[in-house]
């Protein structure tokens, strides 16, 4: 089952620069699960303590998994994932 | 060095001072490599705080789909700080996510009196690089607005 993941510029140091991967898994934990054993090191920066980081977006189909079950969110073959760190800060 | 238009500039100053004293926070997107920016996009504070800014999520989305169709990135991430000096907080630093942006902070603190009235005071606004936690503060440089619009 392919899925592209979109990744953004600061996580592109896991994936040899590439802005885009395939990836597999029928929930966004198997997928991340997939991800990590090709990239290595990527899911500690997607998930902390079993839930999505605060400041990580993730998107399935334009989504935010947020609204669609966090990290039991479904997927099938063909969705498109993206992934984008938080824009934010504060004084 | 950050090289960005006086029309640019001045966008982003007003920005922050209609904003205040919430946080105000955009992007100025430029051409993938180039280092030049030239497209001014204001965003909504999601957070609508005066110590905090964030992107809405799906607003965040429609922003990098959009930069990613015109093959463009943020050179520019800016947002004000509206009770303290225009450097860099913890929290800033932490969640710095651009490593080729040219993070911009502005402080709007001595424009407006403690009723929230105009003071036509100076606005601070200085530029950072953010890197694995490490700021490098930069010069600015203002250039007239025909240069940077090709």
């Amino acid at each position: 089952m392919a899925i592209e993941v979109r990744i953004p510029t600061i996580l592109r140091t896991y994936t040899d620069g590439a802005k885009a991967v395939e990836a597999s898994g029928s929930t966004l934990t198997a997928l991340i699960d997939d991800l990590e054993s090709s990239h290595p090191g990527i899911k500690d920066r997607l998930v902390d303590n079993g839930d999505l980081r605060r400041f990580v977006n993730v998107y399935i189909n334009d989504e935010d998994v947020r609204f669609i079950g966090g990290l039991d969110a479904e997927l099938s073959d063909g969705d498109q994932v993206v992934v984008l760190p938080a824009v934010a800060g504060g004084c | 060095m950050l090289r960005i238009a006086q029309e640019t500039y001045d966008a982003i100053v007003a920005h922050a001072k209609r904003d205040h004293p919430d946080e105000a926070c955009g992007v100025v997107a430029g051409p993938e490599g180039s280092d030049r920016p030239v497209r001014f996009v204001p965003m909504v504070n999601a957070a609508g705080s005066p110590t905090f800014y964030e992107f809405d999520s799906t607003e965040l989305l429609a922003l990098y789909k959009d930069m990613d169709a015109r093959d463009e990135e943020p050179v520019v991430v800016y947002h004000s700080h509206t009770a303290t000096e225009a450097y860099p907080s913890r929290t800033d630093i932490n969640l710095a996510s651009e490593p080729n942006a040219h993070y911009v902070l502005v402080s709007t603190r001595d424009c407006f009196d403690a009723d929230g009235g105009n003071t036509d005071g100076p606005v601070e606004f200085r530029s950072y690089r953010i890197i694995d936690g490490v700021v490098t503060e930069e010069d600015v440089t203002i250039t007239p607005t025909e240069e940077s619009t090709p």
